[in-house]
């Protein structure tokens, strides 16, 4: 099959954590949805890798799995300290410093 | 596509010829890297030291480590800029991975010092009053429990505090070192990644204000993994232009100098819309990272809700990590598209220049007030980067050291301010400051003085520079814009100094806190490099000249 093809796929999926960071309100769902984005540059590093013919993107795929972890450690720990104290994880509700 | 068959003839060729039979291993210059590995090696031995030391002696114990690592990597720095290596030994080294070249050295050594000034800032532990006996810092005593529950009291009464941050700037400033010298995108995607994570979990560790702070730590994470997202996509995107994650490689295939093309690279190399994407997206990172229009919303949150001194720390070092980063993508992976992304920055930093300097006049937080400051900052900060000279590389070096120190030395002034409520922000209760404490009045005056670019401080030095090679690169109106928006910013910060000065102080108004030397210390160092950059910047002028060379 030809590997622009999955660029595309890459293409879309990184569109829809995009749109799903800016359109959806719970701080959870948010941050899936940028897991989403980081997968989506997962599948065109791979795809890439296979047009190219060299294994960088391959590696790079491995450090992003990383770093995503770390980012999800990072993130579910402020969330959940967020949760615990309003009740709430929506990102709508954090507003104590609107103008 | 003939690319696919490639593909599988190197798939089959390597199963076919003989397996690999050893790896080399890689050659790495640890006296190149020292800096770095330094700040790292501590920052490791400082989560050990959070296991294993009794809570008694961690404050110290990781004082010590942090201020021994910080000084050690910074005498690190100035050993490799004397040997040569900042100049005619400039290299890649660690297998492509980092740069060490002038301006490399030159951030590195600012972000060091930054760090170490912000460190004594960190340190802080008489400013607040005493909780049941115990001195206690700006942060939480124990960030895992619900604000104002009963294991918060509990935490405050048994005298705990969070020592985890050493280790955490510690990282965080490992993370800066590398993002101005990563030399291939996938260093340059980690380094923000470590420089950013440690940032976000400060940001939520107030000891007051804690709703506050907990919610500058989740805009300040979910925006900033949205914007790391996107500069994610941007390396793929130029590593499906290139087929390369090496700054050189990448640059010759934008300029179409490279020699060997296989099929593949000749397809992709065609196809303009992957470099273009992938350059916006990855500038567009970075763009958010040191605060530019329209990539600023998180700035005046974040800066407000994170402790005093974490938003200190943060507004210096991360800005001086990031445009060091900014500059080096600009000058050396896309020069040969610098027709393409020089009208972009043109409008960016004119947008950011206005933008940041005309929404800080409706500020009434004074935190808020010197995020948009940072924000306008950015913006003449942008107008050197623009010039693409040789000069324009030196003046931004320049304006960010002179900026840093700045910044964390009127943060450090915005924590001495002080009510029942901790810190005192708000704008009104300073009215009237400087009647009733002439001194830190006055050294909060000389900071702003130097934001407003007024003659014999740094800033002026630094926007001076800046515009003066802008202009010889041929940006003029930009310099136009700029001088425009200075003269708009200067109005503000003459506010606040008219503020503190002219206005009859409120009976029920802050205290002065007078703190321990640690802060004295980040306060003196702040004033002493704003005025001696202001009256004598000629030799750093050259200094930041001699360092300003890319190695490619």
């Amino acid at each position: 099959m030809n590997p622009v093809n999955y660029l595309y796929l890459a293409a879309l999926l990184f569109t829809i954590g995009a749109t799903g960071v800016l359109i959806r309100r719970n701080a959870i769902v948010v941050f899936m949805c940028v897991e989403l984005m980081l997968n989506a540059c997962n599948l065109a590093f791979v795809a890439f890798s296979r047009m190219h013919g060299n294994l960088d993107g391959q590696i790079i795929a491995f450090f992003t799995m990383v770093v995503a972890a770390a980012e999800v450690v990072v993130g579910l720990a402020i969330i959940v300290s967020l949760f615990r104290s309003r009740h709430s994880a929506s990102v709508d509700d954090a507003s104590l410093m609107k103008l | 596509m003939s690319a696919t068959a490639a593909v599988h003839s190197l798939w089959t060729t390597a199963a076919a010829a003989d397996p690999i039979s050893r790896i080399d291993a890689p050659k790495i210059e640890y006296g190149q890297l020292a800096p770095t590995l330094i700040v790292v090696g501590a920052a490791v031995l400082g989560v050990l030291v959070e296991a294993f030391v009794p809570r008694r002696t961690r404050y110290y114990a990781q004082m010590f480590v942090a201020v021994v690592a910080l000084a050690a990597a910074f005498a690190a720095v100035v050993a490799l800029a004397a040997d040569g290596y900042g100049t005619t030994k400039a290299g890649i080294v660690a297998m492509g991975a980092i740069a060490v070249d002038g301006p490399a050295l030159f951030l590195q050594g600012t972000i060091l010092l930054t760090a170490m000034v912000g460190l004594f800032t960190f340190a802080e532990r008489r400013l607040d009053p005493e909780a049941h006996g115990n001195r206690v810092d700006s942060f939480a005593a124990q960030a895992a429990s619900v604000p104002g529950s009963d294991s918060e009291k509990k935490a405050v009464k048994a005298g705990f505090t969070t020592t985890e941050v050493f280790p955490l700037l510690l990282f965080a400033v490992s993370g800066m070192l590398v993002f101005p010298a990563a030399n291939d995108l996938l260093t340059l995607f980690v380094a923000l990644e470590v420089l950013s994570l440690p940032l976000y979990l400060l940001c939520a560790l107030a000891r007051r204000k804690r709703l506050m702070s907990q919610e500058a730590a989740v805009k300040y994470f979910l925006l900033g993994a949205f914007a790391s997202a996107f500069t994610l996509f941007g390396i793929a995107l130029l590593y499906g232009y290139s087929g390369s994650m090496s700054y050189a490689t990448i640059a010759q295939v934008v300029d179409g100098t490279v020699q060997d093309v296989s099929p593949a690279l000749a397809d992709t190399m065609g196809n303009d819309a992957l470099l273009l994407v992938g350059a916006a997206l990855l500038v567009m990172g970075l763009l958010f990272k040191v605060g530019a229009v329209p990539f600023h919303m998180w700035t005046p949150d974040v800066y407000q809700g994170a402790p005093t001194p974490v938003t200190g720390f943060m507004a210096a070092a991360t800005k001086v990590a990031a445009f060091g980063a900014l500059l080096r993508i600009l000058y050396v992976v896309l020069p040969g598209l610098r027709w393409d992304w020089r009208p972009v920055m043109w409008a960016v930093a004119i947008v950011t220049m206005l933008a940041g300097a005309i929404v800080a006049i409706t500020q009434t937080d004074i935190k808020r007030l010197l995020a948009y400051s940072s924000i306008a900052h950015a913006g003449f900060i942008l107008a050197g980067v623009i010039a693409t000279t040789p000069s324009g590389i030196s003046s931004v070096l320049f304006y960010l050291a002179a900026y840093s120190f700045v910044t964390i030395g009127a943060f450090a002034v915005v924590t001495l301010v002080r009510d029942a409520g901790g810190e005192a922000t708000h704008l009104s209760k300073w009215a009237g400051l400087g009647r009733r404490s002439p001194l830190v009045a006055a050294v909060f005056a000389v900071f702003l003085l130097a934001f407003a670019g007024i003659p014999l401080t740094s800033g002026f030095a630094g926007k001076f520079a800046v515009f003066k090679a802008a202009a010889e690169g041929g940006a003029a109106p930009l310099v136009v814009v700029g001088v425009i928006s200075s003269a708009i910013a200067a109005f503000f910060y003459i506010r606040v100094i008219v503020l503190m000065f002219f206005s009859e102080p409120r009976p029920e108004g802050p205290t002065v806190a007078v703190p321990s030397p640690l802060t004295m210390t980040a306060i003196g160092v702040g004033v002493a490099v704003t005025v001696v950059l202001g009256v004598a910047p000629q030799y750093f002028l050259e200094l930041a000249g001699d360092a300003g060379v890319f190695v490619r």
